[in-house]
């Protein structure tokens, strides 16, 4: 029997190529543009200023520091959050809307006021803690990702009968521990990637603070460049942009290799 | 002496008295479903006994040693949950495997183990498949080969049936028996529903408002129930308000009918009785026919369910009837009948003054 797949309707492919246009005529022109050499005259095409941006230093010192600084939010982010929310779920519901507020607050107060204030917070703690990225911005990017970490974990938590779980694995003898990562973490997998996921954008693309406490990451770098040297600028933009989305698809891969078989059935619910 | 002893177990949530102080005393390789409607705190004693939560006083023993303060991860109690509690991430196989895998079995018993188990619940072939990849009725047997695996003190089910269709529930439950008796597994079986429990156990507690109303065998239960509450929940049953008029003849009164009944021997005159028929002892016929003894009730057909071999009959007067298919079709609904009432096998229960019959819909 031939199986008829229902058609698009032409409205649905319009609005379609329009989203698309969205997203990629930016992307485009911005390549367009980097593709140019700053002289008048000069010929199309060329590779100048991405040859430019791979052999900068700084391009290479900064992006390292953004990196590391993301996995470093990730691993904290996930080791603050997954036992909390876990514990939060199976025995004081009614704290989560408390925490569900508390995620909102990095949204609703300005970078620039979290920023002053966290400088005046931590005044006094040690210098390998505040003059350091690894310290100081890292717990600020912790508090920055929270909205993004809590609501991806939270919704993971939500999709799985926690409670059920947890016992049946406690009578097989299973202790909190193993429980929680034999039984509750490869079953949240999908939640907790998707929260690594947009804690690495975050921090990626994370100006004011960094700016303000005057940390030297990549998107000051991004900033400084775009400021003094345009063409340049439009390479470093697309490589940065093409950097992100292959840490992001590398994160899927290793996600996904050890979590197929749960995200397999994540998608089957 | 008993294997599994509840003893005076309370529960109480708040203002809420979910358990009343319940004794519950279990030989070794016995089975006994705690019966009774939602809310009537069998979960609540279940989850005391698997450790989920502790009594607020009353204690739990397993061969006579207290279980107080013992975690549910050191109580070796299986369990089978009523909601789909298999790990998502994992095969059957590994599902079963999960709990021999913490007590440190070696890789060779363990999989001898896993596959006898799978065996036994006749999931041999589906061992390599993921939760979502089986039915309800297969991931409720991988749970019990799974709680099983672990060679427990006590099978803890709680409503394990519940999310099933109907047919497979009659077969999955009977196999639970096959497996619990070859094993010979003490058995904590909590259910809803009266015609499992009663089918599979060897004793059935009934349960209402955080009290055990009656504990027994199914037989026992059903042919004589000692509570209103019971005869009420227990299968469907005639409950007939009286009183007794001739306790030396053995003969009460009800709704202006005298009925002579057996087990009103000896009571005092004016005592308020409820009479318990059970719809299979009413014989029915069409109205001037002849009767056997007088010993009748008079009523009118309102409605006729079939039921395969039998039909039900509800009739004016709230009184249930149950008759073969064959001669229920020549009393209609409309028509009017004799209910024959048996002078023996009929139970009486006192009702205090103020007691009325209780009502909890028609236990069926």
């Amino acid at each position: 029997m031939k199986i008829h797949r229902p058609r698009m309707a032409p409205s649905a492919v319009v609005w379609l190529l329009l989203a698309g246009a969205y997203f990629f005529l930016p992307l485009y022109a911005t390549l367009d543009f980097s593709l140019k050499k700053n002289a008048i005259g000069a010929p199309c095409c060329t590779l100048h200023n991405y040859g430019w941006v791979i052999h900068n230093g700084d391009f290479w010192h900064t992006i390292k520091i953004s990196f590391i600084l993301a996995l470093e939010t990730i691993v904290i982010s996930l080791l603050l959050f997954v036992p909390t929310i876990y514990w939060v779920h199976l025995k004081v519901p009614k704290l989560r809307p408390v925490l569900a507020f508390m995620a909102l607050v990095p949204f609703v107060v300005p970078p620039i006021v979290m920023v002053v204030g966290l400088l005046k917070t931590f005044k006094g703690t040690p210098h390998w803690f505040y003059a350091e990225p690894w310290g100081f911005l890292a717990t600020a990017y912790v508090i920055l990702a929270f909205p993004y970490t809590f609501f991806s974990l939270d919704a993971g938590f939500r999709a799985i009968d926690v409670h059920t779980l947890t016992e049946a694995s406690q009578s097989l003898g299973a202790k909190w521990t193993t429980t929680l990562f034999k039984v509750i973490l490869p079953n949240i997998r999908t939640a907790a990637l998707g929260a690594a996921f947009l804690t690495l954008a975050v921090v990626m693309g994370e100006f004011t603070i960094a700016n303000l406490a005057a940390f030297h990451t990549f998107p000051i770098f991004l900033q400084y460049v775009n400021e003094s040297q345009g063409f340049p600028a439009g390479a470093l933009t697309l490589l940065s942009f093409m950097i992100t989305w292959g840490a992001m698809l590398s994160l899927l891969l290793v996600g996904r290799k050890r979590g197929a078989r749960s995200a397999v059935i994540a998608g089957a619910r | 002496m008993s294997y599994l002893q509840l003893e005076n177990l309370h529960r109480q949530f708040g203002s809420f008295q979910a358990l009343k102080g319940i004794d519950i005393s279990l030989g070794e390789g016995e089975f006994l479903s705690l019966l009774g409607p939602s809310g009537c705190g069998k979960t609540t004693a279940l989850r005391l006994v698997a450790g989920f939560d502790r009594p607020s006083a009353g204690r739990i023993l397993i061969e006579g040693k207290d279980l107080q303060g013992m975690p549910p991860n050191k109580r070796d109690m299986g369990m089978v949950f009523q909601a789909y509690s298999l790990f998502p991430n994992m095969t059957a196989r590994q599902n079963v495997e999960f709990g021999l895998k913490i007590r440190g079995r070696d890789k060779s018993d363990r999989t001898k183990r896993v596959t006898d188990l799978l065996e036994l619940v006749g999931l041999g072939h589906a061992g390599d498949r993921f939760p979502h990849q089986l039915s309800g009725g297969m991931q409720q047997r991988v749970a019990l080969a799974r709680a099983l695996a672990i060679e427990p003190r006590v099978l803890l089910l709680d409503e394990p049936l519940s999310a099933l269709d109907a047919k497979v529930r009659v077969q999955l439950r009977e196999e639970i028996r096959r497996i619990q008796l070859e094993l010979g597994i003490t058995t904590l079986y909590v259910t809803h529903d009266q015609e499992e429990a009663l089918a599979i156990s060897d004793h059935v507690a009934v349960m209402y408002g955080g009290v055990i109303e009656q504990m027994g065998t199914p037989s026992e239960m059903y042919t004589a129930p000692k509570t209103p509450f019971v005869a009420e929940f227990i299968g469907t049953m005639n409950r007939l308000q009286a009183h007794i008029v001739d306790g030396a003849a053995g003969e009460v009164e009800h709704a202006g009918n005298r009925l002579r009944i057996d087990a009103a021997r000896g009571r005092t005159n004016g005592e308020r009785v409820l009479i318990l028929i059970r719809p299979e002892a009413l014989d029915l016929q069409a109205a001037g026919g002849a009767t056997a003894n007088g010993n009748t009730l008079t009523a009118e057909v309102l409605t006729q369910t079939f039921l395969g071999p039998v039909t039900r009959l509800k009739m004016t007067g709230g009184l249930i009837a149950d008759m073969s298919t064959a001669r229920a079709s020549a009393l209609p609904v409309g028509a009017s009948v004799v209910a024959q009432v048996p002078a023996d096998g009929i139970q009486l229960l006192t009702l205090g003054d103020d007691e009325g019959v209780p009502d909890i819909g028609e236990g069926t």
